[in-house]
């Protein structure tokens, strides 16, 4: 589009020009640029398009049908039976009030230690480098290393999580039993989360910390603002488009947790979050057109949930 | 008087923020800690004070056995081959889409990169059940090379989003000088664009090599022979056979995860790099 906005006045001239052999060289070499452009994208395209866009619209197909693994069986259409089913599905209902409580728990704690690090570390601290390297070593690490290391912590007798809760907060008389129960489980299971997310939240916010000039806090400091009136008044305003990522993208992250529900509790004590039970739902039961219901479910819910938030944030953006 | 005073209090404030970071430091690194000094306990030893993370007997029995006989080392052949090929083509590849997006002109151009941004916003588990008719019907499940095409599929979308941008920085007349030298777009893609990106190819290749190093869901859905695993499949699977040989789990663990390590130390800046160009969470 916008080299076509660029090109018609010389094509114009080009026409108007009595010398007629330039037009169908121009065009040779279009044509030219254009197969070299086609040889460029296509090979990736291709393969984008078989993994990616044809899967996306079949999740939508399958989950209309009653699938029928079978090679060559019928699998019938039956319209929007499987999203009137999941709905009415305590189980499916159960794992949604998990991943949202999983969500409203971990999200606010990422944002609000990852944040605080950052303030920490937006200054000529020696040594900050080092500091930044270690707490982004969580989330370089694999889900399924630190889900298991997670589970070990909690689950053993002695473990450290029991250590904390009965040797050093005297939460509890004895050690407790973390994963028999649901909601001692996402405790667990939430510690986990906010433990891998913290170095991220802090990378982006130290970004756009670093972004803040100097002199709007020397300005402010020779007014007489401390250290808190200048965090709330120079600081969060610069990171305001940050903390609106941040938020959208860890919200996202929260409803999709699957790895660390899987290898921690396996969905046991109805610690089920969507992932997992469409997971089950689809490899275990081979019930392909209700977990596509699920997926689709979920992820409209979750495209909402962003959109809702991206207008939102807009909106205060603009007043 | 009024400078010594600010001197000891920016010294307060500094000793504060040490104290808040050295904590956080300590509760961030512990579970590594804690992984290491339980790899290096036999097993008897195994529980323990939580505190101590030095072993009094330290051994390195879980590491031999977990290479020798249980595997591992087949394992991690695996996981290399899988993410190097893998790596390779994403880079080709979606460097070659966001030169041409960026700097040819083609019919459908726009409307191509378009559908590139939206595989932004799919979520990759939504797929894995039509993925999985897909790789039966191609006949790709239970083989590693089957893998291959379904990492490079779904990270073509971000990594070509990335270098777009990347490319697009890049002045359009030195295109331009080589185009009247004569040179076609494969020069210039080859000899202009590649060489001015490294930055960007950098970041593309390690997020491209740690996310099908540690891609865990699909390759625990398509693969089922013993020999064909990779790396976390492996861990996972083994923890379910030996779930009270934690120092055996995690001497394993710790293995997948050196190269990973090494990566990010060595590259820790290209990470803030992907990071400010809009990189997403693994």
């Amino acid at each position: 589009m916008t080299t076509s906005m660029g090109t018609p006045p010389t094509a114009l001239i080009a026409s108007a020009t009595p010398r007629r052999r330039r037009t169908p060289a121009a065009a040779g070499a279009r044509r030219r640029a254009a197969l070299a452009g086609y040889t460029f994208v296509l090979p990736g395209f291709a393969l984008y398009a078989l993994v990616m866009l044809y899967p996306a619209v079949q999740t939508f197909l399958l989950s209309l049908r009653d699938w029928k693994i079978g090679r060559g069986a019928v699998s019938p259409w039956v319209g929007l039976d499987n999203y009137v089913e999941a709905f009415q599905d305590p189980k499916f209902l159960d794992s949604l009030l998990n991943a949202l409580v999983y969500t409203v728990v971990t999200v606010p704690l990422q944002i609000a230690i990852g944040l605080f690090l950052a303030v920490l570390l937006d200054s000529k601290l020696p040594g900050r480098v080092a500091f930044r390297v270690l707490f982004y070593l969580p989330v370089v690490t694999s889900w399924v290393v630190v889900s298991l290391l997670f589970q070990f912590m909690f689950s053993s007798g002695d473990g450290p999580a029991n250590f904390i809760a009965v040797d050093v907060l005297h939460l509890a008389d004895e050690n407790i039993g973390w994963f028999r129960e649901r909601w001692t489980s996402f405790i667990a299971i939430c510690a986990l989360g906010v433990w891998k997310g913290i170095g991220w939240a802090m990378l982006i916010f130290l970004a756009a910390l670093t972004a803040v000039p100097r002199e709007l806090h020397e300005a402010a400091a020779l007014d007489g603002a401390g250290a808190g009136k200048r965090f709330w008044h120079v600081s969060v305003p610069a990171i305001r488009g940050a903390l609106a990522v941040v938020v959208i993208l860890l919200v996202i992250g929260g409803f999709n947790v699957f790895i660390s529900v899987l290898l921690m509790t396996g969905g046991a004590h109805d610690t089920q979050v969507p992932l997992t039970y469409m997971y089950t739902q689809a490899f275990e039961f081979l019930e392909f057109g209700y977990g596509s219901a699920i997926s689709f479910t979920l992820t409209a819910i979750v495209l909402a949930v962003s959109a809702l938030q991206y207008w939102w944030t807009r909106r205060r953006m603009a007043d | 008087m009024d400078m010594v005073g600010s001197r000891r209090r920016r010294a307060l404030s500094y000793a504060v923020r040490y104290a808040f970071l050295v904590v956080a430091a300590f509760i961030l690194v512990y579970p590594f800690l804690f992984m290491v000094s339980t790899s290096l306990k036999s097993r008897s030893f195994v529980l323990g004070d939580p505190m101590k993370l030095i072993p009094d007997e330290p051994t390195i029995e879980n590491y031999v056995r977990v290479l020798t006989t249980e595997n591992f080392g087949l394992y991690f052949l695996n996981s290399t081959m899988v993410a190097v090929a893998s790596t390779f083509l994403i880079v080709l590849l979606s460097s070659m889409m966001a030169y041409a997006f960026t700097r040819l002109e083609f019919p459908g151009r726009r409307i191509l990169f378009a559908c590139i941004v939206v595989g932004l916003t799919i979520p990759t588990m939504m797929l894995i059940i039509p993925q999985f008719l897909l790789a039966r019907d191609l006949q790709l499940l239970n083989s590693l090379a089957g893998l291959v095409p379904f990492y490079v599929g779904t990270a073509l979308a971000f990594n070509t989003f990335l270098l777009s941008g990347f490319f697009q920085g890049i002045p359009k007349e030195l295109d331009e000088a080589m185009e009247i030298d004569g040179a076609g777009p494969w020069r210039r893609y080859v000899s202009l664009a590649l060489p001015l990106s490294k930055p960007a190819l950098g970041t593309c290749v390690i997020f491209a090599f740690l996310g099908t190093w540690d891609e865990f869901a699909w390759a625990l859905t398509v693969l089922n022979d013993v020999e064909q695993r990779t790396l976390p499949i492996a861990i996972a699977l083994f923890h379910g056979q030996h779930s009270t040989s934690w120092g055996l789990v995690f001497a394993a663990s710790l293995i997948a995860i050196v190269p990973v390590l090494i990566v990010y130390i060595v590259f820790q800046r290209f990470f803030v790099a992907g990071l400010a160009s809009g990189a997403i969470k693994n």
